[in-house]
């Protein structure tokens, strides 16, 4: 438990200690909300979907039938 | 207008690139900070150096390393789209190859997050935490995370090109691992992780010595810039001799593994024994492998050149595109059938139909009818990709983008390897002639400030050579990238590339603006 406490009181103190590390700090979240957010769920969806037999099948299916049209 | 498979293509090339532009600086810069900091605590603890001069190797360590988490922090996740692009504009691919491509990325995630992570808390925070060896110990392991998350990285990029250690599966329809330190110790990997890291340590040394360079043009901080630039003169030395010792093996791989990406390397349709390398030369648009035009317009070649960078041998033979597309080659003064790249789509296609008609026994149940087809699939499996190409040409890299970036790399990898003997030299035997003038121009400081940007050029164009001398193929001779897209229309790739984009040039700036405002700044 002072392990755990001393570990947070780490990271706590660092966080309040910075000066750069705001800025930079917004920006990370700004750029992880987006990726995460935002690009993910709207445009990054797995396209494979269900068991993994079904997504040998789906993968089976392209692979030999539909890779003639892209 | 563009279809999916090169929306895609150029998605993915863009955001890899813009991750390349940090991932070297991080192990370039993580390097020349530990060994400063290793200075720094040789000093402090030798009671015979006086403590000022233990002082401004801190300053300096500090320095550099607040340049290193800027670079860290803007970089960080973006490597992460490039995985949401295996899962939606590669799915076919992401699932062909299984856990060879899963297992070391996944590797690569364990130790980015917490190698990397933990010591770099470690060296932000614990100035005042952790005794001195101790947070020296830390800015060393970050070092180290970041080397070996690349070492993963690069396992699964050099099975990409040289895929080894995996037999295919037709039931799950991938590839599986059956040996481990086949794939993770292949020689292209240990070559392509040798070249890499040796040549972030020369682009990291390049910025300390660029942004020196700024400091010695405008007369500021000079001392500590001349203090940096000595480190990251031997530091860079160091990794550009490296970069070019692991260059001459690489080359070796290749001619041995993708000898169409040398050939295309050099612009070169036909071979023969003592084949020159060209240094120089523009290529005639108008030459096809099977046309009588004249493969350049202008040349500066160096004989026998190519022989002894592919073969280690002056005489050696090595084999053009018309050479490798009609299936010869000559290995040790003996002509070899390499099998020609009619019969390769032919055996491509055999491969094809043994699957399909695998999966057609598996439903009716003919466990004969699937042992056939198994065996008929394994024993021409090593050209499956071959099948899906329509005619031999198809299998031609593009030879321009191939030919113009290695060229590049190459004489701006020579100038580097020349500015930093030069000024290795300058630094610790000639410091008056850092002030030589011509026409009141400083020349040394200005050089240097352009040593950053030459090494992130050369950077970039290694791997436009790697990536675009393999095409066609994802995974070399199994599959083109034709067959690794998923169905996907490419209106949505083409609007998340323009999302990219904006996204990207956005940190892109944001970076440059944070830099340069702690370059600026600093007291």
């Amino acid at each position: 438990m002072r392990l755990l406490r001393s570990v947070i009181l780490f990271y706590y103190d660092g966080f309040r200690g910075m000066t750069v590390g705001r800025t930079l700090w917004l920006i990370i979240a700004i750029k992880l909300f987006v990726m995460f957010a935002i690009l993910r769920v709207f445009f990054f969806q797995p396209v494979l979907h269900g068991s993994d037999k079904e997504k040998a099948e789906q993968v089976r299916e392209n692979m030999l039938n539909h890779h003639e049209n892209r | 207008m563009l279809t999916a498979v090169e929306w895609s293509r150029a998605q993915f090339a863009m955001t890899a690139m813009y991750h390349w532009l940090f991932v070297p600086l991080t192990l370039g810069l993580g390097l020349i900070v530990a060994i400063m900091e290793t200075v720094y605590v040789r000093k402090k603890l030798n009671p015979a150096t006086a403590q000022a001069e233990a002082a401004e190797w801190l300053d300096m360590t500090k320095f550099w390393m607040r340049l290193f988490g800027v670079n860290f922090a803007i970089g960080v996740a973006t490597g992460i789209v490039l995985e949401f692009e295996f899962g939606t504009n590669w799915s076919n691919y992401s699932w062909f190859v299984g856990d060879i491509f899963g297992a070391p990325l996944a590797i690569e995630g364990i130790f980015a997050f917490f190698c990397e992570s933990t010591f770099f808390a470690v060296m932000f925070f614990g100035w005042e935490k952790f005794g001195i060896r101790q947070h020296c110990a830390a800015t060393w392991l970050t070092a180290f995370g970041a080397t070996m998350s690349a070492w993963w990285i690069l396992v699964a990029n050099s099975w990409m090109q040289h895929p080894v250690g995996m037999e295919f599966d037709p039931d799950q329809m991938r590839n599986v691992m059956v040996s481990f330190t086949d794939v993770a110790l292949s020689p292209t990997a240990v070559n392509k992780f040798c070249h890499v890291v040796t040549s972030s340590w020369s682009l990291g040394a390049c910025f300390v010595i660029s942004v020196s360079g700024w400091y010695l043009l405008k007369g500021r901080h000079t001392g500590f810039a001349i203090r940096s630039m000595k480190v990251a003169g031997v530091a860079g030395l160091a990794g550009i001799m490296g970069t070019m010792i692991s260059g001459d093996t690489s080359a070796v791989q290749v001619t041995k593994d993708q000898p169409m990406k040398l050939a295309a390397m050099e612009g070169l349709y036909e071979g023969r024994p003592g084949t020159d390398l060209v240094g120089f030369g523009i290529l005639n648009p108008d030459k096809k492998w099977d046309n009588d035009e004249d493969a350049m317009l202008v040349e500066i070649k160096i004989p026998r050149g190519l022989s002894i960078l592919g073969r280690h041998d002056p005489d050696a033979f090595i084999p053009g595109i018309k050479d490798i597309i009609e299936g010869r080659d000559i290995v040790d003064g003996k002509e070899v059938n390499t099998v020609n790249y009619s019969e390769r789509i032919l055996r491509g296609r055999i491969a094809q139909k043994a699957l399909r008609d695998y999966g057609r026994a598996r439903e009716c149940n003919d466990m004969v009818g699937m042992k056939e087809a198994r065996e008929k699939l394994a024993k021409h499996y090593r050209f499956f990709g071959y099948g899906y190409l329509g005619k031999v040409d198809e299998a031609i890299p593009p030879v321009a983008m191939t030919f113009y970036p290695f060229h590049i790399m190459v004489i701006l990898g020579g100038w580097l390897l020349v500015f930093l003997c030069a000024s290795v030299w300058i630094l610790f035997r000639r410091q008056e002639w850092m002030k030589f003038r011509i026409a009141g121009w400083q020349v040394f400081p200005w050089l240097a400030m352009a040593a950053a940007p030459v090494a992130w050029v050369c950077s970039q164009c290694g791997w436009i050579v790697a990536e675009v001398g393999r095409q066609p193929w994802t995974i070399q001779d199994i599959m083109p990238v034709q067959a690794a897209i998923s169905s996907v229309g490419p209106g949505n790739v083409k609007l998340t590339f323009f999302i990219f984009l904006i996204l990207f040039t956005c940190l892109l700036m944001a970076e440059i603006g944070i830099m340069v405002k702690q370059i600026k700044d600093k007291k």
